[in-house]
């Protein structure tokens, strides 16, 4: 679905992003985890044509991102909030993207209301505008909203920061039927590894732009994953 | 700790990326103020000699005394629209070991040394400096001298305690139109003779030194005031939890008819109507629609045929030049979502076209009156709109695709100068420098119908070429899709 060839994006001269080649097969759900400034936000944009990169480029089932924008219909997104309208209603804001995604009212009223659990009623007939909420109910809506038009390629950075545990929980489960049960490409970065062990079929660990680390998930990927940060604080440590 | 503050300040003035990029404001800003210096040095230097030219039976002391007060409205109506109270992000700073009045303090403080408390010395001490070499007693003089510079830090002050008023009203020109205006009025109905008593008082002060402890007085009350409505907004609940505004929901089905950029146009009504910065622009339409009873009701402007089709690209064309100008950047804060979405460039564009077009027919037709001031006018009006609608409408999208700032959509319109660039300099001549000179050369060359009828071909081929032109805007803007999205994501 989405492969990756020779990609890299430097500023200034300074490499930030070096991926050789990765390949993401349809319906797999992959998590990106790494330290700050490891590249995970940058590889996202490069995959939604935010920035342009510097060399290579991305393919999304076949349509070579920088070049054309017939992957926009069956991809979506939510970076941070400034992919939300701060003026408008979480309704709203759910119509016009279904607006743009194709979708009429009440295919969107039948979306957000299996989420209904999951907005916890803090979103839905509040009459507020998205700007005049908490920082973790805008992160709610701009999940959903991510989920109108039946997209087959989700892209969520960090979706799991701000959230409360319970809402972490339902987050989880969600993400899991979409990829197992819909066969969504369901793409997350996350610090907490925990929870992308938990959602994530596949986990691949980015250092300083480069992919360091390509693991199935498994029972033993946990404890790998914290051996692996963990070790690097050590080494750190040494160094000074 | 007022070492560490200005040193903060120096660092966030020069480190913003908005001094970096707007050389051009800045030097300008420059120009206006050396501009006003001037003036008033000439002012305060040659006043004496003016007044006794003038009122040659009048004591030019006592003269100009008795017109302070039309000064003192005046100032505060200028600073009301010019000065903001200087502005400290005192987030971080909160839960510092600060004690909250050293910032409070700070802030009135630094407020003193605004260049507009310096600008009036630049007539004040010129002036006193005549008064004291044509005899009159220095004591006097100096009283006189010191009374005024408290009189200007008293409307410093005053202007503030309006502003925190204004701040929370719909209609933030409220408090400062009935302030002045209750002010005027007294005086003008003679119900309370506000010119001559303090004309009186300013004369009894500097003739009774002692009597300085009354202005004194008043600037400590306007200072300790506003120390007390700083202090208490010095809290976190009350920046950080802005007021919850209820939603003013309005049905806007109408715009289903115009298809696919149905989604665009109602939000960009919605963008109009729910943000504080569009909505002042909005009202800020009355102006524009009156612009043109500033001229025509002096003859002197009426056989004047050229500033006919100034006024008329003016009057129909203020909305589309005052939101037009800041497309793309009134959608900035999420510009990436819309990138990453399932958008045609085109649509979005259109839908800002179309808005703009609607509005240019509406304010068109709001100002047929004007045909009272003669046909003429009327005629030059209908030209200009075409004009707007057929060329102004496409230069104004191709100069956005060179929009490079963003826009912070909760500050007032009024001389917020966020998000203007050179661009925005540039953009006005071919919008109103062009035309007016066009109207004007050929209704100099040939006349009146030559040069209507020149600005409705213009506009009538710019409609013509509107599909051809709409593509290569559309163009422009993909190709500076990176550096804006980059742009964008920047603070100010």
């Amino acid at each position: 679905m989405i492969y990756t060839k020779d990609l890299s994006k430097s500023y200034n001269g300074t490499t930030v992003l070096n991926v050789e080649e990765l390949s993401i097969p349809k319906g797999q759900s992959f998590g990106l985890v790494g330290n700050n400034g490891a590249g995970k936000t940058t590889y996202f944009s490069l995959l939604l044509d935010l920035i342009k990169p510097s060399t290579g480029n991305i393919t999304n089932n076949s349509v070579v991102v920088d070049e054309s924008e017939d992957w926009k219909p069956f991809t979506s997104s939510f970076i941070d909030e400034s992919f939300l309208i701060g003026y408008l209603t979480p309704e709203e804001y759910f119509y016009f993207i279904g607006d743009l995604r194709g979708q009429n009212k009440a295919d969107v009223d039948a979306l957000t209301s299996k989420f209904e659990d999951f907005f916890n009623g803090e979103i839905i007939g509040k009459k507020k505008y998205l700007r005049d909420l908490s920082k973790g109910n805008q992160k709610k809506a701009g999940i959903v909203a991510a989920l109108i038009g039946n997209p087959e390629v989700i892209i969520l950075d960090e979706p799991f920061a701000n959230l409360d545990p319970t809402t972490q929980i339902r987050l989880k489960q969600i993400l899991k039927d979409l990829a197992e049960k819909q066969g969504v490409t369901v793409l997350v970065s996350s610090h907490d590894l925990m929870h992308v062990t938990d959602v994530c079929e596949r986990i691949v660990v980015l250092e300083k732009g480069n992919v360091i680390k390509d693991l199935e998930t498994n029972p033993a990927t946990l404890k790998e994953l914290e051996a692996h940060f963990a070790s690097g604080t050590m080494a750190t440590q040494e160094e000074e | 700790m007022i070492k560490h503050f200005i040193n903060l300040e120096w660092k966030q003035y020069f480190r913003s990326s908005y001094w970096q990029k707007s050389i051009v404001i800045n030097i300008l800003m420059v120009f206006f103020a050396l501009y006003f210096v001037g003036m008033f040095l000439f002012l305060g230097a040659f006043l004496f000699k003016i007044l006794g030219k003038l009122v040659p039976d009048q004591d030019p002391f006592v003269v100009v005394n008795s017109y302070i007060f039309y000064w003192f409205i005046g100032d505060l109506l200028m600073r009301f629209f010019l000065q903001k109270l200087p502005v400290m992000s005192v987030k971080p700073l909160l839960t510092q070991p600060i004690k909250r009045s050293t910032v409070v303090n700070y802030v009135l403080g630094k407020s003193a040394l605004s260049f507009f408390n310096f600008l009036p010395l630049f007539a004040i001490i010129p002036f006193s400096i005549s008064l004291l070499s044509n005899g009159y007693d220095t004591s006097t003089v100096l009283t006189w001298m010191f009374t005024m510079i408290i009189i200007v830090l008293i409307i410093n002050f005053l202007n503030f305690i309006i502003e925190a008023f204004s701040a929370e009203r719909e209609l933030s020109f409220l408090p400062i139109i009935v302030v002045a205006g209750a002010l005027y009025g007294l005086d003008y109905f003679n119900i309370f003779p506000m010119k001559s008593i303090i004309g009186e008082s300013l004369m009894s002060v500097a003739s009774n030194p002692i009597l300085i402890l009354i202005p004194i007085a008043i600037l400590l009350l306007f200072y300790g005031y506003n120390y007390k409505i700083l202090k208490s907004k010095l809290f976190l609940d009350s920046s950080l939890k802005s007021k919850v505004t209820e939603v003013n929901a309005s049905d806007l089905s109408w715009t289903k008819r115009f298809g696919d950029i149905a989604p665009f146009m109602q939000l960009d009504l919605k963008l109009i109507w729910r943000n504080k910065r569009t909505k002042s622009m909005a009202m800020l339409l009355v102006i524009g629609l009156l612009y043109g009873l500033f001229f025509y009701p002096q003859p002197m402007y009426r056989d004047m045929e050229f500033m006919f089709a100034f006024i008329g690209v003016f009057s129909t064309g203020f909305f589309l030049i005052n939101f037009g100008q800041f497309i793309p950047a009134w959608d900035s804060g999420y510009y990436k979502m819309l990138m990453s979405q399932n958008i045609k460039y085109e649509q979005y564009l259109r839908s800002k076209f179309i808005l703009m077009i609607m509005s240019v027919v509406i304010l068109f037709v709001l100002g047929i009156p004007y045909v009272y001031f003669g046909w003429k006018i009327l005629i030059a009006h209908f030209a200009a709109a075409i004009y707007n609608i057929g060329v102004n409408s496409h230069v104004i999208l191709f100069g956005g695709s060179f929009n490079r700032k963003k826009i912070d959509l909760d500050k007032k319109a009024a001389f917020n100068y966020q998000g203007t660039g050179a661009v925005q300099w540039l953009i006005g001549i071919p919008l109103m420098v062009l035309p007016m000179g066009l109207f004007g050369l050929t209704n100099w060359l040939v006349g009146f119908e030559a040069a209507i009828a020149l600005l409705m071909v213009l506009g009538i081929v710019g409609i013509v070429l509107h599909k051809k032109l709409m593509r290569f805007i559309t163009q422009k803007y993909l190709d500076s899709k990176y550096k804006m999205i980059d742009a964008f994501g920047q603070d100010n």
